[in-house]
C-alpha cells in the first residue's frame, strides 16, 4: 500500500486529497474531498490523468480566438493537442460552441471556439 | 447631427465587465428600464475576455467555463434585455452630485445626470516601479496580465525564456499559458512563504509542467541593457529581505510580474468617496453603497475576488439595491460598524445597515491552520467558525442573520482565534 | 555641406541647434541613440536653479541666472510646461545656518532676487509638511521646475520645424578636418559642416578627442531617483534642497510640472557611461533623506525608479569654447538644463549670429488636447475622432494625442519615445493597460510589423514573435 497527496483541480477549493493506492496503482480509498468529484478526480490522476486544454487558434481574419478542448484529453497528450490547434485556422464568422477540430490529436475530443469575436 | 449632451438617466453603471453587467441585469429584473453601461474598451465582457482558461461559472452556472464564455453568458442577458450600454466610452470625471462626464467619438465630451451610479471599473495590476528592484529597465518587463494580452488578444509572444515573480493567479496562469505557446519559465518565485494563488492553479499550471515555485524568494536585480538578459533572485529571510548568500542568475529574456492587483478608483477619489486603507475599494455598507448615497460599488473596484461568481454575486446586490434607492425603498438604521484585529484584514461590506441577512467577505493576512472564525457583539460571541486553513489567498465569508444584525450594539468585531 | 553639424540631441544641443536654425543657418543634428534626450536629459532634477550655488564668475554662475532668467519665455514659445514653484534649502544643525548665509551671500552675488532665510516656525507657514528636524532653510522664490525632456524634444522639434535635419542612430566614429568645414562619420556614413558643435553630454570628451582636444575629461556621476503618484504631489509646493556639499546639491524632494513627486538623486562617481541601472542601496539612501527633509512622503506611492547619469568635467566648470570652427559644450552637469537657453543664445553670438525673422521660434504645446474648453474639444473630436478614444486611463492620453506625436517633429519611433512626448504609460499603471495599443498605433503608423516595434530601439523588442509558431 501506498499513499499519494493531491490537490484537487476540480474547483476552486482545491481540496488537498490523499489517495491510497494498492500494489497494483489502483486506488482503495480517497480522503480529503469536501465532494465526490474529488474522488473521481483522484481515481483519474492515479490512473490516467486528463486535463482540459485552452488556448487560442489562429482566425482567418488574421489574429486569434480563444478555444478549448470540448472534454478533458489525456495529460500527455497536451503539447500534440496544441501542434494541431496550432495547425488548424478557424473560419472568419467562428462563435461560442462552433467546432473546429472534430477529433484533436487522436483523442476522441473535440476543439471548440469559446469566444464570439476574434481579435486582431 | 446635433446630439444631445446632457443625458438624464435612472441607473448608470461604469463599467461593462462581469461586475457592471451582472448589475445592469438585477437592476433590469428588479423592474427598472432606465439603465446605461458606459465601457471604455470596444467591447463588454472587461478583463474575461483575455482570460481564456476555464475554471469560472462553477458556482454561479454550475459549469466550468473559459472567461469569454463566462463574459458572453451575461453579454447576452443585457442584450436578451436590450439594456443600453456605450462602448469606446471613458469617463472622466465624477461629481459628489452623481453627475458623470464621459467621452466617446460619437457625442465628444458630454454628461449624464444619474438617479444612481454603480462603480464597476475593476482592477489594475501592481507594477515594477512600486516593486523597487534594482537593476537596468530593458524591454521584456511585463505585469502577468498585459502579458496575457499580447499573447492572448494580440496573438504575439512577448518572451520565450521567463522567469516569474509574484505566484498571483494571473502568474500562475500565464506561466502554462506561456508554456503551452512554446515559452521555458524558468522560475516562479514569491515573496512570501506561501502562495497568493489557488492551489488547483499550483497545481495544475506549475506542477503539471514541472515549474518550479520557489517560496520565499525574490528578484533583486534585472540585467540587460535592450532586451532582459537574466534576473539575480535571492531568497529573504524571516523580514523579507534577501540573503545574499542564496543569490543565483537565471539568464532569461522575459520577467512577468504578478505582484498584487489594486482596485481602480480614481473616480472614486474625485467624486471624494471614503476609501478603506486595507482593500483600496470604498468603504461601503450591506448593499454595496459609499458614503454617498445612490453611488454603489462592486466587483474588483470595491475589492480584490478571487472568483468572478462572487464578482457577480456582489453586483446583484448593488444593482438591486440601487434600485431600491431610486425607488426611495431602501429601509436604513442607524449604521453598524464591522471591525476586524489585524488576522481579519478587513471586511466588505465594512458597514451593516439593512435589517437583513448579510453576507459578509473577509481576507485574513496570513496562512492559518486549524483556526476558529469568531464574530462578537461586544464580549459576547456571536460566531465561532472552526477552519482547517485559511489563506490571504482564499476569500472567507459568514453571514450574519437579521437577528443578530438587529441585536448588535454599535460594531461587532472579527477575528481568528 | 551643412552650416552646423550639432553632435547630440540631448537639451544643450537641442537649443543650440534650435538658435542655429532660428537665424536662419542650415542645421544637421546627429544623434547616437534612437531617439533624442536620451542621456542626461532623460533623467534629472528638472529644476530651474535660481543660482545661488555656482561660484561667483564661474561659467555655471553666469548661465544658470541668464537661463533662469530665459527660462520661462523659451517654455511658452515651445509650449513647455514650466513653474516658478520656488526652492527651499533646508539646514538641520547651526553648522547648516552657516552654509546657506554662504549661499545667500553668493546668490546675491551672482544676481539671484529675492533670497532670504527663515527660521522652523516661518517656513512651517511656507511648507506644513517639512522634515521634523529642519530648523532653517534659505528661501529662493525663482526656482522653478520644467519637464527636461520636453523641453529637448520641443526644442529639437521648432529646429526641425525650421529646416534643421534629425540623423538619428548616428554614432559619431570619426572626425575629419576639410577645407571650410568638418566631416563627421558614423561608420561609413558621414555629414559636413562648416561648424561642428560639440553636445555629446558624457561622451563629449571623446568626441573633442576626435579632433585633437585632449585638455579635459568627462565622467559620468550616477544618480538615482524615485517618482511617485501624482497623488503625492500636492505633499509639498516648493522643491526642497539639502544643504550642498562637493558631490552635489545633494537629494532634493520637488514636485514636477505633471504633478507627481519626485526624489533623488544619491550621486556617485562611475566609469561605465552606459550605467543606468538603479541599486538597492541607491535608493535606501533616497528614501532615508527624502524622509528628513519632508514629513509625510509615502514610498508605498513610488510608481517607478531611475538612474541618470550627469557628465561631470575635469574642470568643475562648464566647458564652452570655440577654436577653428569647433565648439565644445561639455561638462554641463547641474545647472546645465537652467543654462541651456544661455547656452545656446550664448553660442549664436560667439557666432556672431541674430534670429532671422522669417524662421518661427514657436511650437504648438504637446499636450494642447487637454488645455481646450470643453467646446474646443468637442469640435476637434468632430473633425478627427480619434481625440475621444482614451489609450492611457491613467494620464488620459487620447489616440489622436498619441497620433499627433507620431507624426511630429521629432518623429518617435519607439515606446519610450511616445510615452515621453505624450506622457501615455507614465502613469500609475505604468502601461500595464496601454502598451499594448500603443505597440499597434506605432506599428500602423511607422508602416512595421508587430514585432518589429521595440521599447526604445536597438533590440529592445517588446514581442519577439507570433504564438502558434511551434
Amino acid at each position: 500500500m501506498k499513499e499519494r497527496a493531491l490537490t484537487c483541480i476540480v474547483c476552486p477549493r482545491g481540496c488537498p486529497l490523499t489517495v491510497t493506492l494498492g500494489e497494483g496503482g489502483e486506488v482503495l480509498s480517497v480522503t480529503g474531498n469536501a465532494c465526490k468529484r474529488g474522488v473521481e478526480y483522484a481515481t483519474t490522476e492515479c490512473t490516467a490523468p486528463r486535463r482540459t486544454v485552452t488556448t487560442t487558434v489562429r482566425c482567418e481574419c488574421g489574429g486569434v480566438i480563444s478555444v478549448k478542448t470540448a472534454s478533458t484529453v489525456p495529460k500527455e497528450k497536451i503539447f500534440e493537442v496544441m501542434a494541431h490547434i496550432n495547425r488548424t485556422v478557424a473560419p472568419k464568422s467562428s462563435k461560442i460552441g462552433d467546432v473546429i477540430i472534430e477529433d484533436v490529436a487522436e483523442t476522441g475530443v473535440a476543439v471548440v471556439v469559446t469566444a464570439n469575436r476574434a481579435n486582431r | 447631427m446635433e446630439l444631445i449632451n446632457n443625458i438624464n438617466c435612472e441607473l448608470v453603471i461604469i463599467g461593462g465587465g462581469p461586475a457592471g453587467m451582472a448589475a445592469a441585469v438585477a437592476a433590469y429584473d428588479a423592474g427598472l428600464r432606465d439603465i446605461l453601461i458606459l465601457e471604455r474598451e470596444g467591447a463588454l465582457g472587461g478583463i474575461l475576455r483575455q482570460c481564456i482558461h476555464n475554471g469560472f461559472g462553477l458556482h454561479r452556472f454550475g459549469e466550468e467555463l473559459t472567461g469569454p464564455e463566462y463574459a458572453a453568458r451575461y453579454e447576452d442577458m443585457v442584450r436578451e434585455r436590450e439594456i443600453p450600454f456605450m462602448l469606446n466610452t471613458m469617463v472622466i470625471e465624477l461629481s459628489e452630485k452623481r453627475v458623470i462626464t464621459a467621452m466617446n467619438s460619437e457625442r465628444g465630451i458630454f454628461t449624464v445626470s444619474a438617479g444612481a451610479v454603480i462603480l464597476a471599473m475593476g482592477c489594475r495590476e501592481r507594477p515594477k516601479g512600486a516593486l523597487g528592484i534594482a537593476g537596468t529597465r530593458p524591454a521584456g518587463i511585463f505585469t502577468a496580465g498585459t502579458a496575457q494580452k499580447f499573447v492572448n488578444m494580440n496573438g504575439y509572444m512577448p518572451g520565450r525564456e521567463v522567469v516569474i515573480l509574484g505566484s498571483g493567479d494571473i502568474g500562475l496562469i500565464m506561466a502554462r499559458r506561456m508554456t503551452l505557446e512554446g515559452a521555458r519559465v524558468h522560475a516562479v518565485c514569491e515573496l512570501m512563504s506561501y502562495s497568493g494563488g489557488l492551489a488547483r492553479n499550483i497545481e495544475q499550471c506549475l506542477n503539471d509542467f514541472d515549474i518550479p515555485l520557489l517560496l520565499s524568494h525574490t528578484v533583486v536585480e534585472i540585467h540587460g541593457r535592450e532586451r532582459v538578459e537574466g534576473v539575480t533572485i535571492a531568497e529573504v529571510d524571516e523580514s523579507r529581505r534577501p540573503i545574499p548568500e542564496t543569490k543565483r542568475y537565471i539568464p532569461c529574456d522575459t520577467l512577468l510580474l504578478s505582484c498584487g492587483l489594486i482596485p481602480e478608483n480614481e473616480l472614486t477619489k474625485m467624486a471624494g468617496i471614503e476609501l478603506d486603507r486595507v482593500t483600496s475599494g470604498a468603504v461601503v455598507n450591506g448593499d454595496r453603497e459609499t458614503d454617498i448615497p445612490g453611488v454603489f460599488a462592486c466587483g474588483n473596484v470595491l475589492h480584490v475576488h478571487d472568483l468572478v461568481d462572487y464578482v457577480s454575486e456582489e453586483a446583484k446586490i448593488a444593482g438591486e439595491a440601487a434600485v431600491r434607492f431610486i425607488r426611495g425603498e431602501a429601509e436604513k438604521n442607524a449604521g453598524i460598524k464591522l471591525t476586524v484585529d489585524g488576522r481579519v484584514r478587513y471586511t466588505v461590506p465594512q458597514r451593516i445597515e439593512a435589517v437583513a441577512d448579510t453576507k459578509v467577505y473577509f481576507r485574513v493576512s496570513d496562512v492559518y491552520r486549524d483556526k476558529k472564525i469568531v464574530v462578537r457583539d461586544g464580549e459576547r460571541v456571536i460566531i465561532s467558525k472552526r477552519k482547517q486553513k485559511l489563506a490571504p489567498g482564499e476569500m472567507e465569508s459568514v453571514t450574519l442573520t437579521k437577528e443578530m444584525i438587529e441585536n448588535a450594539g454599535e460594531s461587532l468585531s472579527f477575528s481568528i482565534e | 555641406m551643412f552650416d552646423f553639424v550639432v553632435i547630440g540631441a540631448g537639451v544643450i544641443g537641442g537649443m543650440v541647434a534650435r538658435e542655429l536654425a532660428l537665424s536662419g543657418g542650415s542645421v544637421c543634428i546627429v544623434e547616437a541613440m534612437g531617439d533624442v534626450a536620451m542621456g542626461a536629459t532623460r533623467a534629472n532634477s528638472a529644476i530651474v536653479h535660481a543660482g545661488f550655488d555656482a561660484k561667483e564668475g564661474s561659467l555655471k554662475a553666469r548661465f544658470n541666472v541668464r537661463g533662469s532668467e530665459m527660462m520661462e519665455g523659451v517654455c511658452r514659445d515651445l509650449g513647455v510646461k514650466y513653474k516658478r514653484n520656488g526652492s527651499l534649502v533646508v539646514g538641520f544643525t547651526d553648522e547648516d545656518r552657516e552654509t546657506l548665509a554662504e549661499l545667500l551671500r553668493r546668490g546675491e552675488k551672482n544676481g539671484v532676487k529675492g533670497l532670504r532665510i527663515v527660521e522652523r516656525e516661518e517656513l512651517l507657514s511656507i511648507e506644513k509638511n517639512i522634515g521634523e528636524g529642519v530648523k532653517y532653510a534659505l528661501v529662493a522664490p525663482s526656482g522653478a521646475i520644467v519637464c527636461p525632456y520636453e523641453l529637448c524634444i520641443a526644442s529639437v522639434g521648432n529646429a526641425m520645424d525650421n529646416g534643421a535635419e534629425l540623423k538619428c542612430n548616428f554614432k559619431v566614429t570619426k572626425i575629419e578636418k576639410i577645407e571650410h568645414g568638418y566631416r563627421v562619420f558614423a561608420g561609413e556614413s558621414y555629414v559636413e559642416g562648416a561648424v561642428v558643435v560639440n553636445a555629446a553630454g558624457v561622451f563629449s570628451d571623446e568626441i573633442a578627442a576626435l579632433v585633437g582636444i585632449s585638455d579635459f575629461t568627462v565622467h559620468p556621476r550616477r544618480g538615482e531617483y524615485m517618482l511617485l503618484d501624482k497623488e503625492c504631489g500636492s505633499l509639498i509646493g516648493h522643491t526642497v534642497f539639502r544643504c550642498p556639499s562637493k558631490m552635489g546639491k545633494g537629494i532634493l524632494v520637488s514636485p514636477t510640472v505633471d504633478g507627481n513627486l519626485l526624489l533623488g538623486p544619491t550621486a556617485e562617481d562611475i566609469e561605465d557611461k552606459s550605467d543606468t541601472a538603479t541599486s538597492a542601496a541607491g535608493i535606501a539612501s533616497v528614501r532615508a533623506a527624502a524622509l528628513e527633509q519632508v514629513a509625510g512622503v509615502n514610498l508605498g506611492k513610488v510608481i517607478t525608479t531611475f538612474t541618470g547619469l550627469r557628465a561631470v568635467g575635469s574642470t568643475g566648470d562648464f566647458i564652452i569654447n570655440m577654436k577653428d570652427g569647433f565648439i565644445n559644450c561639455a561638462g554641463i552637469e547641474s545647472p546645465g538644463l537652467t543654462s541651456a537657453p544661455a547656452i545656446a543664445e550664448y553660442i549664436a553670438s560667439l557666432l556672431g549670429l541674430t534670429r532671422d525673422k522669417t524662421k518661427n521660434p514657436t511650437r504648438r504645446a504637446a499636450h494642447y488636447f487637454r488645455e481646450l474648453s470643453t467646446e474646443e474639444k468637442n469640435a476637434l473630436i468632430a473633425k478627427r475622432p480619434e481625440f475621444a478614444h482614451v489609450i492611457c486611463r491613467c494620464e488620459t492620453v487620447t489616440e489622436g494625442e498619441i497620433l499627433d506625436a507620431i507624426r511630429a517633429n521629432p518623429r518617435p519611433s519607439d515606446l519610450d519615445g511616445v510615452k515621453r512626448r505624450t506622457r501615455a504609460s507614465m502613469g500609475r499603471c505604468q502601461g500595464g493597460f496601454c502598451s499594448p495599443y500603443i505597440v499597434e498605433l506605432l506599428a500602423r503608423e511607422l508602416g512595421v510589423p508587430f514585432t518589429a516595434v521595440t521599447k526604445c530601439g536597438g533590440g529592445s523588442y517588446i514581442n519577439i514573435g507570433r504564438t502558434k509558431e511551434n
